[in-house]
């Protein structure tokens, strides 16, 4: 290869590739031109979103169903600030993304120049890492970099902004570039002492609940969460990022915790005497008040990011590593412990106090969750947007399989789903894919369904319509004296709309005609947008209010 | 308690303000910060103060440690470390006063750098005790303008990145 100039872009598109990549999702634009026009003659394939969010959060949603990292590019300016949401979220729930921008040429650079932003001074605190290219020659090690750190340790997404003109020059390609970073580490080293204390101190409970969370997906630790589940008997309850990590219809399993967990595993929570935290890092949304959490127990922390341990909540045992890693080493020394009378307990708390909703009336959402649920066998991946219908969604779709559930933890982007549907679908052409929508959110990027179509990606998506901003609504009625302050919506016509992209739009208004329904849009294998007309003012339950303890819930 | 980090940095454009975006959002507050190269061109070199209990540090330790161009990280607070810091200081010295400054100055071990009809600047090195007993027995005089680079600490006898110094290969042994 010695001597064969390249462009910027060339040269930028042959590292990505280096790196596996076979698709990115990208909008053009002009500085970004150089690497569009490089993008014609490549073998990459290339989505066309319609807004840089969707084309963030189709990456994003690529990224959660395959864990190989999502690949998105913007041109300068708008371009970029709009991924900021996208990178946003999938930093908060740590998906690895690579991002690159178009900017200005160097010589523009800093003069307020045509759809110039700062992007990374923009992205450094929503990014793990990023990287403004200064030299043509820092390229190709500045991608090899970049998808470095954003797959290894704990992930997260990297942005790489690329002047115009070191897209444009032409330089020396020289493979393979070998990666500087002296100050990254990705995974900590595990001590094996706090091994030996974790497998002690699970030996002496009596009473253990294991508290898994998005690290056991990422990591791919389920078949590991199984056995340890299985060998101590313990009850296992999952974060919203946890869910399918553990399978839904275990014996063992509580379902999440939190705000809007079962009640069962609230209570678990409040009277085990020791916590195994899985990969999880103790939100406030999980938690509730700090000081009323899990007061019994002794806490075991494991995570990747030390960062994590300690951070919310003062833990026993800490122990730093990759999930796998830890929980492969917890196992060999581990040993049974089943404790009879702890179990006993929570299966009363199941029978007595069950998620349950009332039948009666008209659709029920927790209905079309199930029905979506029986119809795919539980075999779809289901995205959700941000809401009543995401929680409805993690209460009553009992997710079986790691990736099946990909959902905005973290930063609880409204707008998600469909977009990161696009990108699930993509990824996973043979598979069924579901978004579960709410009427508020599905307009944040509806622009998206374009694509699908453009596509042909057979996504669906279940509007569980209520004519409200459901969750808002449901807070003003318990928190703020019923003063529905702009929660009512007035919304267009969603089935003429999906006809207007040319998708299928399908309106529901009975129950007897859900299933049929679904039914429809499943064998259709075409977009559809379901518009399925819900109760107005069903309420998610129960719920934790807001720095409540965890034991005392409503509903 | 007050803390101080030494910790390197890559020399990469940006490494302040990563360094600092990361104290203001995560609610850590800088004392003091000084930064400059060291003896090799590609590193830099932190010295912060901090104030915080040892959860706060650990924190805050981890946290620094996340940032890719941070390097290594040494709390030195407990070390033999010997500290300086440079103070310029602008008093009001007219000749009535003059005489009498210059005796502090000499006391102190301050040099002269500027003199005006009417002020006097003032170099002064040292620690933080030093320092702030030159700005109390100046204030009287009335002082005019004050500008302190910031701490800047070294380990006694050795470099920094022996015992007790958080670094990322600390785990390995």
């Amino acid at each position: 290869m010695n001597g064969v100039k390249l462009s910027g872009a060339e040269i930028l598109l042959k590292s990505i590739e280096a790196e596996g990549v076979d698709t990115i999702f990208g909008y053009p634009g002009g500085m970004a031109l150089p690497i569009y026009d490089a993008l014609y003659d490549s073998g990459i394939r290339h989505i066309l979103g319609r807004h840089e969010q969707g084309v963030a959060h189709a990456a994003d949603g690529y990224a959660r169903a395959t864990g190989r990292p999502g690949v998105c590019l913007a041109t300068s300016g708008p371009g970029a600030t709009n991924l900021v949401t996208g990178l946003t979220n999938a930093f908060m729930d740590s998906v690895p993304i690579v991002a690159i921008t178009g900017q200005v040429t160097r010589s523009s650079l800093g003069r307020d120049s045509f759809q110039e932003a700062d992007i990374t001074g923009i992205t450094m605190p929503i990014t793990k890492h990023n990287f403004l290219v200064k030299d043509p020659s820092e390229l190709a090690r500045t991608v090899k970099e970049a998808f470095y750190i954003a797959t290894t340790g704990r992930p997260g997404p990297v942005l790489i902004d690329v002047p115009s003109d070191i897209s444009l020059s032409q330089i020396d390609y020289k493979p393979p570039y070998e990666i500087n970073l002296p100050g990254y580490k990705p995974a900590p080293d595990t001590d094996p002492r706090q091994i030996m204390e974790a497998a002690e101190a699970i030996a002496c409970a009596r009473r253990p609940l294991i508290y898994a969370g998005g690290g056991v997906v990422i990591s791919g630790a389920h078949n590991e969460l199984l056995k340890l589940a299985e060998m101590l008997a313990a009850p296992v309850t999952c974060t919203l990022m946890g869910l399918g990590g553990f399978p839904g219809n275990h014996p063992l399993f509580l379902g999440m915790l939190g705000m809007h967990g079962t009640k069962y595993a609230n209570f678990a929570v409040s009277e085990c005497d020791l916590l195994i935290a899985v990969g999880a890092r103790f939100d406030n949304r999980v938690t509730g008040k700090l000081e009323t959490f899990a007061p019994k127990a002794k806490k075991i922390h494991i995570d990747i990011d030390p960062a994590e341990i300690g951070k919310n909540v003062k833990v026993d045992i800490p122990i730093e590593g990759d999930v796998k890693i830890v929980l492969e080493q917890l196992l060999a020394v581990l040993r049974p412990n089943l404790e009879e009378a702890w179990r006993e307990k929570i299966n009363a708390w199941k029978r007595e106090y069950p998620l349950k909703y009332c039948k009666g009336g008209n659709i029920k959402p927790q209905y079309v969750i199930q029905e979506i649920y029986n119809l795919t066998g539980g075999n779809a991946r289901i995205t959700t947007e941000v809401g009543q219908h995401q929680m409805w969604a993690a209460q009553y779709y009992s997710f079986t399989k790691p990736r099946s559930f990909i959902t905005s933890g973290g930063l609880g982007t409204m707008g998600f789903g469909l977009p990161a549907a696009i990108g699930v679908q993509v990824a996973c052409p043979d598979e069924i894919v579901f978004d579960i929508a709410g009427d508020g959110s599905i307009q944040m990027n509806i622009q998206e369904l374009c694509t699908a179509v453009n596509y042909d990606l057979p996504i669906n998506v279940a509007i569980l319509n209520n004519g409200y901003l459901g969750l808002v609504r449901q807070w003003q009625e318990m928190f703020y004296n019923r003063r529905y302050s702009q929660s009512e919506l007035f919304n267009p016509d969603f089935v003429k709309l999906a006809d207007a992209y040319g998708a299928v739009g399908i309106r529901v208004t009975r129950k007897e005609e859900v299933a049929p329904a679904l039914q429809r849009a499943i064998q259709l294998k075409k977009p559809v947008m379901l518009d399925i007309v819900i109760d107005r003012e069903d309420n998610v339950l129960p719920i934790v209010p807001p720095d409540g303890s965890l034991d005392k819930m409503l509903g | 308690m007050k803390h101080t980090l030494s910790v390197l940095v890559e020399n990469n454009p940006g490494v302040l303000a990563r360094v600092a975006g990361l104290f203001s959002r995560r609610g850590f507050n800088i004392d003091s910060l000084a930064v400059g190269m060291t003896d090799n061109s590609s590193v830099s070199r932190m010295t912060i103060v901090v104030e915080g209990d040892e959860r706060y540090l650990e924190q805050l330790n981890k946290q620094l440690h996340k940032l890719v161009d941070v390097i290594k990280i040494s709390d030195i607070t407990r070390d033999a470390y010997v500290d300086r810091e440079l103070v310029l200081i602008k008093v009001s010295a007219d000749a009535a006063k003059r005489a009498e400054i210059m005796q502090l100055v000499d006391i102190f071990r301050a040099r002269i750098v500027d003199v005006s009809p009417k002020t006097l600047t003032i170099e002064v090195t040292g620690n933080d005790g030093k320092i702030t007993a030159f700005e109390d027995s100046l204030r009287p005089f009335g002082i005019k303008e004050l500008v302190r680079t910031g701490k800047i600490a070294m380990l006694r006898g050795k470099k920094a990145g022996s015992k007790n110094h958080i670094n990322k290969e600390e785990d390995e042994n």
